[in-house]
Order: structure tokens, then C-alpha cells, then sequence
């Protein structure tokens, strides 16, 4: 199945891109998902025990199976003020 | 067997005013269908034309919104109660639909009146149906407390102040400085070198003497912190870190104040209010710190200086809105501002029932270190360690100067970014930014004879890990330029301009 991945902040500088598409096992996790983004740019993954993930702009857990088509949204933390 | 459906106020005259009514059915849209057969005025007001329930009706079935269930064909039990929750503009929450009341005192009983000076500064506000003088005296009585006087705070506390709330807590301890001025639009040219607090009060007296300004020049802590937020209303969360961040977020929940959270990076922007009655709080969203270092700061990332005035006009708006207790605030929805796109979008965000702090089962009942939490060790005890290099791998500006005097032959490396490089460089070194570095090795001197490689970056702390990995490549000959080419500038060459 294919996704479209949204990245925001550093991720989208670590990958050097704002939007993938991605091909994804049916019935891959959020998590999965994550796991195959950080195997291609491997500079994700300290993000990995921090990042929020949203699906469909709603925000979601690792767990969350996915369905073709979905969109889903990794957001790392920002702190500035 | 029938079920229970609350019917909110604006409704009531399609119902015979009735608060509640019995309808029949299976499932939610069943049930719906049955009210519209008995109430047919009222059918309009839950579904279009061709019979889908509209978008701006939110129903939830005891407390659980049906868009999280199976929405119209969640099925219903005996005793289920269902609500109707219509809201003006399509938003998920009401202050009516909470229960809750503004987040200012009640008003009323204490709420100051307006002099006639005020009436004039505040006509815009009160000639709306919205504010109007209640709300003006609401913003009067109410209490903000700004956690940072810096690109959030600045419009935060300029907003706040102008608009007429009563009494605004500013926390910080910083002092001004020229890199500021980009975007902390608080503070101006004469300031520079000012403690911040100082610069915004005179600020903020300027824009309105009404205000009451308390100024707090103290880190915030798990020591103060309590006491510090139990005098406000609402807590505004501009702050730059994540160890406050995380102690701004369990003060409110453990408290019950909302936190208008705002936090900026480069070009994109993220707010939300945290810590509102059955909202989401920022554990919610967030329940891990990132690892120290991995984020970059303003100071590291560098940051658009418009974007905190964006962010923090949000934070702004959502607190006057708290105070008012009006519209709908910005609850269970994260805003994310993208300036270089200019582009808005909106995540729906759930309180999680596991939430340490704000779940079913808190574990997180009192305040605990923030800096442990985030494996942030305070500036004073940092060990040396992680960016310390045997001091054969290292060198001193005034030792590299000696030898670019005597004409020794040295490979000055800089591996900052080419826009660093544009601001101010040694003459004659080669940019190779930290990242390329690995892909880049071929362009080093290597092997006999090879002239040494002095690496620099803005301070030390990149250039000492090229080093690191240029070690561990096989290079010899390298050290680390102690200082980076801020201590070139500050000793050496001070005709450059530093950043």
C-alpha cells in the first residue's frame, strides 16, 4: 500500500523533505512505518523516542495500523521561544 | 428501550424547550433520525439536505465524541445518555459544552469597573458583542503569567498588556542582548545589555500604565513554580527549553490552569492550550523529551523573526479568549504554522488516559526535576567530557596564528554551514560542513608530508566531533581549534563581525 509521510521541523531537514510517498507492507503499523523512514535516513533515529506521529490529522500511537492512502504526520519536539 | 438525548440551549425552541428527550433506536443515527420525526423543526439543524448529519453538530455518547466511535452507527445500550453539541463555527470544544466558565475570576462579584479613561482606550473592545464591558472587566480582573519575556513573550505581553489584563507575571532572567532584536519586539536598540524584565516593564508601562506588571527575575523551578502560578489565571508558555517546558505543562495540570502553549522553530510554528478541563495536556502530545542536544535551540537553529510575533499572537488571542470564556478555544487541536509554505494545518489531539500527569491514574502527582527528566545537566555541573579532546588534538587561535604567520604549512578545515561561512571565515579555509564531512574525506590532505588540519567551527563543540571522526578515519594530524572563530575573532581578528 502507499502513504504519503508529512515531516515537520528537523525532520524535514534530516530527509530533506517536507513530503514522501512511501510503500508500506498491508497492514503496517505507524511504528513500522517510522522503522522504514529511519532505515533510509538513519539520522532519524534519535528522534525516535520522541517523535509524535499523527494520522489523517489526528493525532495517533506507534500501534495505529494503517490503511492505504493514509497521511501521516511525524512531528518532532520544538522547544524555541 | 429508549435513550436519554440531552438538547442544548440554542436547540430548545425546536423541542418544546425541553432539556431532554426520549428517542428510540439502535444505534446514534437511528436515535437521531427518531428525534427529527418527533421535533421536525429541529431536523434542519442536525442534517443537510441530504440527510448526513452536518459537520458542525457534535455528538457524543456519554462523554465519548461518536467521530471516535463508529459515529452514526455507534451502537447504544440501555442507560446510555447521548448530547448534541452544536457549535457556531465547527470547533470541537465550547466553554458551555465543558461546563467551565471563563478562566478569569467570576465575575460580578469582584470584577473592578472601568474608569472612564478606560472606556475610551477600550471602546474597540466593548462596542463587540463578544467582549463588551463584562468581558473588559473580565480582562481587567484577570491574571496572566508570561513564562519568558522573549520572541513568544514579547507580542505575548505587548497583546496582553494593550488589551487590558489587569495584572501580567512576567518570569525571566536573562538580560538583552543584539541578537534578540530580530525578534523579541519587547525590547530596542537602547536596551541592549538591560535585564529583560527591566526593558519589558518600561515597554508595557508605555503601552498602558492600567496594567499592573510583576516581574519575577528567577529561573523557573520545581521549587517556585507553584507558588509562582497559583496567583494567575492563565499561564503562557514562552519559554525555550525543554526541562520548563515539561514543568510549565505539570504546574498547570496539577494546579487546573490552562496553558497557552506556543513553541517556534525556524520557520514553523506549533500551538495549542493545554490543561483545560478534559483537554489534552503537552504529555499528552509529547510524553517523551527528546534527547539533550538533538533539538536545536533558536540560538543554534536560528529562527525567522516574524514567526514568534505569528505564534505568539496565537497564545495571546486563545489567553484573552480563556479569560473571556468565549468561542472556541484552541483545545484538543495542535495548530501548525508552516511561514515558508504559508501554510496552517490541524491535528485533533485527545487527553490520553495514560497520561502520567493528566490520565485517569496519575503518577505524576507533585513536581519532580525537570532537568533529570530530560537528561539536562545544569550548565554549572556539566562535565567537560563530551566535547573535551586530549589536548594533543587540540589547538589555540593564538597558536594558529603564529604559524599562518611563520608560513608553516596548515589545513584550516571550518565545518559550519556555508551561511555561517558568509558572515565571517579564516582566510583561507575549506568549508566542509559537519554532515559531508564523512562523504567529503578525499578533499583532505592525507597521507606523508601531509600538512597538519586545524578544524573550527562557530565555538569548538562541532568542529572537536570532525575531529573525533577524522580520528577514528585515520587522519594523524588534526586538531581542534579551541574557541572555534568566535575566540579567532575576539583574539585575533577583530575587524569581523561575531553572530
Amino acid at each position: 500500500m502507499h502513504v504519503t509521510v508529512r515531516l515537520f521541523a528537523r525532520l524535514r531537514e534530516l530527509t530533506g523533505a517536507a513530503e514522501l510517498t512511501r510503500e508500506l507492507p498491508d497492514g503496517a503499523t505507524v511504528g513500522a512505518a517510522w522503522e522504514s523512514l529511519a532505515r533510509d535516513f538513519p539520522s532519524l533515529t534519535a528522534y525516535t523516542a520522541s517523535v509524535s506521529c499523527a494520522v489523517n490529522e489526528e493525532y495517533s500511537r506507534p500501534s495505529h495500523r494503517l490503511e492505504d492512502g493514509d497521511e501521516i504526520a511525524f512531528l518532532p519536539p520544538v522547544s524555541g521561544g | 428501550m429508549p435513550t436519554k438525548i440531552l438538547i442544548p440551549t440554542p436547540l430548545r425552541p425546536y423541542t418544546g424547550k425541553k432539556d431532554a428527550v426520549e428517542a428510540h433506536g439502535q444505534t446514534i443515527g437511528e436515535a437521531l433520525r427518531d428525534l427529527t420525526s418527533q421535533f421536525a423543526d429541529l431536523r434542519p439543524h442536525l442534517f443537510t439536505e441530504d440527510g448526513r448529519l452536518r459537520s458542525f453538530v457534535n455528538v457524543y455518547v456519554n462523554d465519548e465524541d461518536i467521530r471516535y466511535l463508529q459515529r452514526e452507527a455507534t451502537a447504544l445500550k440501555p442507560g446510555d445518555t447521548v448530547s448534541i453539541v452544536p457549535s457556531v463555527a465547527g470547533g470541537v470544544v465550547t466553554f458551555e459544552d465543558r461546563g467551565t466558565r471563563s478562566a478569569g475570576p467570576e465575575p460580578r462579584d469582584l470584577e473592578p469597573t472601568l474608569t472612564n479613561d478606560e472606556v475610551k482606550r477600550y471602546s474597540r473592545h466593548l462596542i463587540m458583542p463578544e467582549v463588551g464591558v463584562d468581558g473588559q472587566r473580565k480582562l481587567k480582573a484577570a491574571r496572566v503569567l508570561c513564562i519568558g519575556a522573549g520572541g513568544l513573550g514579547s507580542p505575548v505581553a505587548l497583546y496582553l498588556a494593550a488589551a487590558g489584563v489587569g495584572r501580567l507575571g512576567i518570569v525571566d532572567f536573562d538580560t538583552v542582548d543584539f541578537s534578540n532584536l530580530q525578534r523579541q519586539i519587547l525590547h530596542g536598540t537602547p536596551d541592549v545589555g538591560r535585564s529583560k524584565l527591566a526593558s519589558a516593564k518600561d515597554r508595557l508601562a508605555a503601552i498602558n500604565p492600567e496594567v499592573r506588571i510583576d516581574t519575577y527575575e528567577t529561573p523557573l523551578t520545581s521549587k517556585n513554580a507553584l507558588a509562582l502560578f497559583r496567583d494567575y489565571d492563565v499561564i503562557v508558555d514562552g519559554t525555550d527549553n525543554f526541562p520548563t517546558r515539561y514543568l510549565v505543562n505539570d504546574a498547570c495540570v496539577l494546579l487546573g490552569k490552562p496553558n497557552a502553549y506556543g513553541s517556534i522553530f525556524r520557520f514553523e510554528g506549533q500551538a495549542s492550550v493545554f490543561a483545560f478541563p478534559g483537554g489534552p495536556c503537552y504529555r499528552c502530545l509529547y510524553p517523551e523529551p527528546p534527547p539533550p542536544g538533538l533539538v536545536p535551540s533558536c540560538a543554534e537553529g536560528g529562527v525567522l523573526g516574524v514567526l514568534p510575533g505569528v505564534i505568539g499572537t496565537i497564545q495571546a488571542t486563545e489567553t484573552i479568549k480563556l479569560i473571556l470564556g468565549a468561542g472556541q478555544p484552541l483545545v484538543g487541536r495542535l495548530l501548525l504554522y508552516d511561514a515558508f509554505r504559508m501554510r496552517f494545518r490541524e491535528l485533533k489531539l485527545r487527553r490520553d488516559p495514560d497520561c502520567p500527569v493528566c490520565g485517569d491514574h496519575p503518577t505524576i502527582r507533585e513536581l519532580i526535576d525537570y532537568d533529570q527528566f530530560c537528561g539536562v545537566t545544569p550548565a554549572a555541573a556539566q562535565p567537560k567530557a563530551k566535547t573535551e579532546l586530549p589536548p594533543e588534538l587540540e589547538t589555540t587561535v593564538e597558536d594558529l596564528k603564529a604559524r599562518l604567520d611563520r608560513r608553516d604549512a596548515v589545513f584550516i578545515l571550518d565545518v559550519r554551514e556555508p551561511q555561517e561561512y558568509q558572515i565571517c571565515r579564516i582566510a583561507g579555509s575549506t568549508l566542509i560542513p559537519l554532515g559531508d564531512l564523512p562523504n567529503r574525506l578525499a578533499e583532505l590532505p592525507s597521507g606523508e608530508g601531509a600538512p597538519e588540519i586545524v578544524v573550527h567551527c562557530k565555538s569548538g563543540a562541532r568542529s572537536a566531533k570532525a575531529v573525533r571522526q577524522l580520528v577514528d578515519r585515520g587522519f594523524t594530524r588534526v586538531r581542534n581549534l579551541k574557541g572555534g572563530i568566535l575566540a579567532w575573532i575576539d583574539r585575533v581578528d577583530p575587524s569581523q563581525a561575531k553572530y
